[in-house]
């Protein structure tokens, strides 16, 4: 987790499709002249999208390249902030939460199905379709636990039902994002007790 | 308990849409317009008297706050920065507000811009909160399509507002940081002096304020401040998003008054403690006053203190800013933590 450096394989180029390049030129108007290095994130971000969730040393090059920085600021984002994946990740890439909150909610326990069902923290599976690693607070304590799979968050979980969000993934199901024990959101476990007024209105 | 119609999120669970035609109804954006007529100075001077104290955890009264930005130019321009990089262990309020009700937001940050004569604000969100970004940015675009921020806006103040994301960096949530990030470069805090208020983002005076700060402004625009400082107690006024997590019977998110005794939020909010009060090692509090109770306690804990009976004060200490400046304590924001063993 600490040491982060680029991943020995690297593939030859990199270069946006004509729809990211599209979004990355939306991306970088919204700042003003000269400071287009602010759009850097976004970039790095949806390069990583577009390589199947890590981020190679060409596609670095490429953004550099595209926003007028020298490689290094680049390198340098790239290996500061955690998001970015400098090696490849399975298909679903798992994010454990294990700050207190989560802790205290037996977030311990959905460590020891990551490891029974994926692995060693990093390792991707033989199939291509799982890795996995803890983070820091998510910020969706009142949830905890909480994974977040690629994009979406999964609160509430037990051992048994985040085994069943693995499995359904791994088995091409739809899993609804979110509580996984039927809570709608941050309400109290039964049921809201403000607003009561609007509460069924339109959900 | 905070009666319903002094509640400002009132789609704080998510139970109704959060999308324009629904947050008008709800009463955003409601005149909006006439807000901004009243002027820079008195929209500042009413958040002023309202008491507004900074959600981000800090609790600087907000207005005064505002009221230290340029009024005249230099011939650089004045930023608006919004924190919406939510990542203090504990805290999940701005989350809800962004999903659930983000055109509160965006109108806040409107006013907040006019206020302190910026045209251009940034919403700095988290990168973990991808869904969140992607409901935000729906609603901006709403608020775009709908005349109500850009330019030649029907509100009568070019605005623009720009949602930008982090990676993954507990630390921007700092506000130097956060302005380093946004700038392209990696999230390490700056010396301070300067203040972002004279060397803010891109050298410019920037403001630099929490998602809930900015998102209550409206409602006290509309209601007055006077209605915002009837609520809690003197120099810790208005309403307040808590996040009860950990050990309780019902973690959840609710907004209640501010001072409201420890007990009382979580018995009548989260179910109480699990397996009872008696059973608790430790509170780890943001508003919250330290407090330590619970006889199963083994040793002392820096920065804690132990009760001795259930009708110590400590109890009944105060959910406020005040409670927690006075006991020195290094956390400042809303969430609580409850433990046991």
């Amino acid at each position: 987790m600490s040491v982060r450096r680029l991943a020995a394989d690297q593939p030859e180029a990199f270069a946006f499709s004509p729809e990211n390049l599209q979004w990355a030129k939306g991306q970088i108007a919204k700042f003003p002249e000269g400071k287009q290095a602010s759009a850097v994130l976004a970039l790095l971000w949806r390069a990583q999208e577009q390589c199947g969730g890590w981020l190679p040393e060409p596609a670095l090059r490429y953004i550099a390249d595209m926003l007028g920085m020298a490689y290094i600021r680049v390198y340098e984002n790239a290996t500061f902030y955690t998001m970015f994946n400098l090696a490849p990740v399975g298909k679903f890439y798992v994010q454990l939460c294990g700050t207190t909150p989560c802790w205290l909610r037996d977030a311990d326990a959905l460590k020891s199905v990551c490891r029974r069902m994926i692995g060693a923290p990093g390792h991707v599976t033989k199939d291509g379709m799982f890795s996995w690693s803890e983070v820091e607070c998510l910020g969706a304590c009142v949830n905890a636990p909480v994974v977040q799979i690629n994009k979406d968050y999964y609160e509430d979980l037990t051992p048994e039902s985040f085994e069943r969000v693995l499995n359904d993934l791994r088995n091409g199901k739809t899993v609804k994002p979110g509580p996984q024990d039927g809570r709608h959101s941050s309400e109290p476990f039964n049921g809201p007790k403000t607003l009561l007024n609007v509460r069924h209105s339109d959900a | 308990m905070l009666e319903d119609k002094d509640r400002i999120f009132t789609n704080l669970y998510g139970f109704l849409d959060w999308r324009l035609k629904a947050a008008r109804a709800r009463g955003a954006w409601d005149g909006t317009k006439a807000i901004l007529e009243r002027g820079h100075e008195a929209v500042i001077e009413e958040v002023k008297a309202s008491g507004l104290r900074g959600r981000g955890g800090a609790g600087f009264p907000t207005g005064l706050k505002w009221s230290f930005m340029p009024k005249q130019s230099d011939g650089r321009p004045n930023y608006v920065v919004i924190n919406a990089d939510e990542s203090e262990p504990g805290t999940c309020k701005d989350r809800d507000i962004m999903r659930h009700d983000p055109h509160l937001l965006i109108e806040g940050a409107l006013i907040a811009s006019f206020a302190m004569r910026a045209h251009t604000s940034y919403i700095y969100i988290r990168g973990e909160f991808i869904a969140e970004r992607e409901v935000l940015q729906a609603a901006i675009d709403e608020a775009y399509d709908a005349k109500l921020i850009g330019k030649n806006n029907i509100n009568g103040w070019d605005f623009d507002l720009y949602l930008c994301h982090g990676a993954g960096a507990y630390i921007c949530g700092e506000e130097t940081a956060l302005l380093e990030s946004l700038e392209g470069k990696k999230g390490m805090p700056r010396l301070k002096p300067p203040f972002p208020a004279n060397v803010g983002l891109y050298g410019a005076p920037t403001t630099v304020n929490n998602v809930e700060s900015i998102a209550v402004v409206p409602d006290i625009m509309r209601r007055g401040a006077t209605w915002f400082a009837s609520l809690g107690k003197p120099n810790n006024t208005g309403t307040k998003l808590f996040c009860i997590s950990g050990h309780v019977n019902e973690p959840c998110n609710v907004e209640e008054e501010m001072g409201i005794p420890l007990r009382e939020l979580v018995d009548k909010h989260a179910g109480g403690v699990r397996g009872g009060w008696d059973n608790l090692l430790a509170v780890i509090p943001g508003f919250v006053g330290a407090v330590h109770p619970g006889k199963r306690v083994r040793k002392p804990t820096h920065g804690f203190r132990q009760p001795e009976n259930p009708e110590d004060r400590a109890w009944h200490r105060r959910r406020d800013y005040h409670g927690q400046v006075h006991r020195h304590h290094p956390r400042h924001r809303a969430p609580v933590l409850f433990l046991q063993t």
